[in-house]
């Protein structure tokens, strides 16, 4: 079966982040990149289907040139090959429809993704695809099970409910972080990677991105609201401050 | 013109709140819905378009709930247009969001005409005032998901509701070796072992131990974060809880929006500093 996985280049978790000089995105000077997290395990979570089934895993991105890298990250990790949709746009609506475009001449069986964006945070990205598309999808999913012609998911629910659904394929899922184990690259397949196919597809080539329904119009740091104490400076002076907290104030000591 | 909320029983309050705020800032009038069909993406999908062709709305509200995730998007792309997700703050056409997994909020404004759609947080509004709900039977519910009836798996062995103390740990633990650290608060304090999901996700911790809006909710007398920034995934589980301490290395980390007490440093000086301190005070 033939597998597209979407993923997307986030910043590396953890980096300072800073606003940029507009207020409108944030300064992506001097950043590293990695894969968005959810993505790593949809990913994941295709090489193992292909690792039962048989077939081919694709993974696709949208982004600048530096989102070359991350491709080839996945294809380190053993997927086949990659398509690259170059792009300065953040648009939900429009990056769906860059990937619907791209992803309707591969007519994969399956088409994952993670369920939300550690940036953006819309987790919209799969389910307009699948609206565009024209193919059923589920989200947040915890387990994926092939069966012929269809796809039985374990879809996460809140407060640890869960729900098993079954769609015809091709579909589209959005992968919940933890389904899986995550494996590294190993050095053969890095090695590897650097002769597999990145189909680069640029603005000319590309889809025309539909006019966006909302705009970022600033972004900034939320208003600190602290009612708290904080105690800062040498650990131990602080550890003492803490500990009287908790014996005279929440007198669980 | 006018507001629809659609409402499901998960944060049906909030959402009428919400809704009819929103439409006293646009002056126009709020009608509210809940849909009277089993869920199913693509049912409630066609079921809201039905509503939206009903009622020309000039903006659809939900609570932004695990269901209104799987199928608000969808149903806003067909209608060429992105669902303003999570939102906290705000009214049309601009409405505040985090991003950065709550590093920064950002104003979104609406372009161009309705619908618009938007999902507020849970929390985020006060229930108040209930316009009255209409049920609406949708006059197709052909749907290509089949679902089967929501199910827990086997009982947690872990209660985590019943503990009066949790210490809870997040990423910034680093690695699963690192545990003993925090395993050692815990014990001085006989204090649960809680953690964020990322913990149990990489297997560390197992689920059941697990606090947030997909795991457990908690309201202990004290909350301990260790290392866990503060995602509001993992706020809605802890919030209630009537002591929150953090620690963590990061100033800015949202954990400390709602910590009582809070030291800013590495946790691995400050938690053996800590089991030290509480040794002695006992």
């Amino acid at each position: 079966m033939k597998i597209a996985v979407a993923i997307k280049q986030v910043p590396l978790r953890d980096s300072p982040l800073r606003v940029n000089a507009a207020g409108t995105w944030i300064d992506e000077n001097n950043l590293s990149f990695e894969i968005n997290e959810p993505d790593a395990y949809a990913l994941e979570e295709a090489l193992q289907l292909r690792e039962k089934h048989g077939g081919e895993v694709i993974v696709i991105s949208a982004g600048p040139t530096r989102v070359s890298q991350t491709i080839r990250e996945a294809l380190a990790k053993g997927a086949d090959r990659g398509i690259h949709i170059e792009t300065s746009s953040i648009d939900t609506f429009g990056i769906a429809n860059l990937l619907a475009t791209a992803l309707r001449a591969e007519s994969p069986d399956l088409i994952l993704t993670g369920l939300q964006s550690d940036d953006l945070g819309y987790g919209q990205t799969g389910v307009v695809l699948a609206e565009l598309l024209g193919v059923p999808h589920s989200t947040i999913i915890m387990q994926v099970e092939i069966q012929p012609g269809k796809v039985r998911v374990k879809r996460e629910l809140e407060d640890g409910w869960f729900q098993h659904i079954e769609m015809p394929l091709p579909a589209v899922l959005t992968i919940q972080s933890g389904l899986n184990k995550l494996r590294y690259a190993t050095l053969m397949g890095i090695k590897k990677a650097k002769t597999k196919e990145i189909k680069v597809i640029t603005s000319d080539g590309a889809a025309e991105v539909p006019q966006a329904s909302a705009v970022i119009e600033k972004i900034y740091a939320p208003e600190k609201n602290k009612q708290g104490q904080i105690f800062d400076g040498d650990p131990k002076a602080a550890a003492a401050t803490l500990v009287e907290k908790l014996r005279f104030e929440a007198r669980v000591i | 013109m006018s507001i629809l909320a659609i409402v499901e029983p998960r944060m049906a309050a909030e959402v009428l709140a919400a809704a009819h705020e929103f439409g006293t800032s646009l002056d126009i009038g709020v009608k509210a819905y809940s849909i009277d069909a089993p869920y199913t993406a693509d049912a409630y999908t066609a079921a809201v378009q039905e509503l939206i062709r009903k009622e020309s709305p000039q903006l659809v509200v939900f609570g932004h709930t695990y269901q209104t995730r799987d199928y608000a998007p969808k149903l806003a792309a067909r209608f060429g247009r992105v669902l303003i997700g999570d939102v906290i703050a705000g009214k049309p056409p601009v409405f505040v969001r985090q991003m950065f997994q709550g590093k920064f909020n950002a104003d979104v404004r609406l372009v161009g005409d309705g619908p618009h759609f938007v999902s507020i947080q849970a929390g985020a509004w006060r229930a108040e005032g209930s316009p009255p709900v209409e049920t609406f039977l949708p006059s197709s519910t052909t749907s290509r998901q089949v679902a089967e009836p929501p199910f827990r798996e086997a009982a947690r062995a872990v209660d985590l509701t019943a503990a009066d103390i949790i210490v809870s740990v997040g990423r910034g633990i680093k690695e699963k070796e690192n545990l003993p650290v925090v395993e050692a608060l815990a014990q001085a304090l006989g204090a649960e072992l809680a953690a964020s999901r990322p913990i149990c996700d990489a297997g560390w911790l197992p689920m059941d131990r697990q606090v947030g809006s997909s795991g457990q909710t908690v309201s202990p007398k004290v909350y301990i974060a260790v290392g866990i920034s503060g995602a509001i995934q993992h706020l809605v589980g802890m919030k209630g809880a009537k002591t929150v301490i953090a620690i963590n290395k990061d100033p800015d980390a949202p954990i400390f929006e709602v910590a009582h007490y809070g030291i800013v440093g590495d946790l691995f000086e400050v938690v053996p500093a800590l089991v030290e301190e509480i040794k002695k005070a006992k």
